[in-house]
């Protein structure tokens, strides 16, 4: 089973040279610190910044300079800034090559919702709507269940949609999973999870073709 | 030389009143007109409707108008760093539309550009789509979003000039130069208001055009909203 930093650290690995990636907040953020060193990768803030970098020294914070979760960060050479119509241009345009973003639910056809919790919980959707329905490649960085242990990979979500058709691929603390045309084809499993395991933690259809490979991290 | 500049905040604001619909700039704390909502609280304007992407925290940015219940409805992305905004939303006192981020963004770009409305996927087969037309393009299904009709837009920029023209710095940017000439007057406040001739007209972000009022803001906090640092390895 893995922790937060062992999904981030499993999905750096779908990280490509030459990619421009969004990423959300949460789990999503820490994706940046396991990205390999030796490929040229440039973050995208939807608040309106281009080729962030690490958060700053302490005392170098600059209230002018935040991501999207309104963190303090610093840019790196050949960063640029922008206004949030440019910035939702890049989404909508598909010019951002991978967005990653947690969800509270996903269903077998691809469906996320992500931004309300009905009567309990009204954050807003932020960018999530937009970056969802535009975007080719998506991957959802999520716990396999959620803290009642109920899974949270469903024949179709309960929750209002954030987008629908869209999610590609999923990674949780037990298994790597696309999206396929009749459910969740489960391509990897997280060390010392069996595929029992996985198959008792997923509500919606999983598709179990042949032996299912343990995660390479 | 057009002038467009003001002595202060009041002579600024001049014309608001009860039950107008605003435009606010900022992402979070960063880049909000601090000095234009100051001045709403003393002049308690009330019944308003205000367009942002968040609303502040509970004692900073448009927090400090939810205290004192002058807002009717919200129209933003994003809400969830201010505790009292979501007791008036979940009790009722308080209209919310929550809007995706870059339908936000657009439908105040569409307002200055003038665009009646656009077609965007944000939202498609979502709540926010309901009661809207929709329509496909190749085989891709969108959802038409209408302009901003607003009454003010409240604006903070970096550097200004007399002309109304304007430079933003880093992600204090944001729908700043989007909401620029997408109200009926648009009122930018600068923390340097600098002489006619001295920006470099290549650098300009927003013309002078797009902005009727302009004032030297006199005070910003730029509260920093969450403060994340790394540690020095000597």
């Amino acid at each position: 089973m893995l922790d937060k930093n062992g999904i981030a650290k499993r999905i750096a690995k779908e990280v490509k040279d030459g990619y421009y990636v969004n990423l959300g907040i949460g789990i999503p953020t820490l994706v940046a610190n396991f990205v390999r060193d030796d490929i040229e990768v440039e973050f995208q803030s939807e608040n309106g910044v281009l080729g962030m970098g690490p958060f700053p020294f302490e005392g170098d914070e600059d209230a002018d300079i935040i991501n999207a979760g309104k963190q303090t960060i610093t840019t790196l050479p050949g960063a640029s800034f922008f206004d949030s119509a440019t910035s939702f241009s890049m989404i909508r345009g598909q010019h951002v090559d991978l967005t990653i973003l947690g969800a509270m639910e996903v269903s077998e056809n691809g469906d996320i919702a992500n931004w309300k919790i009905p009567g309990k919980m009204v954050k807003g959707m932020g960018g999530a709507m937009d970056l969802v329905a535009s975007a080719e490649n998506i991957i959802v960085a999520m716990m396999h269940t959620n803290r009642a242990g109920a899974s949270k990979l469903l024949k179709s979500c309960s929750l209002p949609l954030t987008g629908v058709a869209c999610v590609k691929k999923i990674v949780t603390n037990m298994a790597v999973l696309e999206v396929a045309q009749k459910g969740f084809k489960l391509l990897e499993r997280a060390p010392g999870v069996s595929v029992e395991d996985i198959q008792n933690a997923t509500e919606g259809h999983l598709i179990i073709d042949g032996d299912i490979p343990e995660m390479k991290l | 030389m057009i002038n467009k500049e003001v002595a202060n905040v009041v002579e600024a604001l001049r014309g608001v009143s009860n039950s107008m619909t605003f435009m606010f700039g900022g992402f979070g704390l960063s880049g909000i007109p601090e000095n234009a909502i100051a001045e709403l609280v003393k002049l308690n304007v009330k019944d308003l409707t205000c367009i942002s992407n968040n609303a502040g925290v509970d004692d900073f940015g448009l927090g400090l108008l939810l205290q004192q219940k002058q807002i009717k409805k919200m129209i933003s992305s994003y809400v969830g760093e201010n505790d009292e905004f979501e007791r008036q939303m979940l009790s009722g006192e308080l209209d919310v539309e929550l809007i995706p981020q870059g339908t936000l963004a657009e439908r105040a770009r569409a307002a200055q550009a003038g665009f009646p409305a656009f077609y965007t996927p944000a939202g498609y087969g979502t709540e926010v789509a309901e009661g809207k037309e929709t329509r496909d393009f190749d085989g891709k299904m969108y959802v038409l979003e209408h302009a901003f009709d607003a009454d003010f837009g409240f604006i903070k920029a970096w550097k200004g000039d007399a002309a109304g023209n304007l430079i933003f710095k880093g992600t204090a940017r944001n729908f700043n130069p989007n909401m620029c000439g997408a109200a009926k007057i648009t009122v930018a406040e600068v923390e340097e208001l600098v002489p006619v001739g001295e920006l470099d007209p290549n650098q300009i972000h927003i013309p002078g055009i797009f902005v009727q009022r302009i004032f030297q803001g006199d005070h910003f906090e730029k509260r920093i909203e969450q403060r994340t640092v790394r540690q020095r390895n000597n």
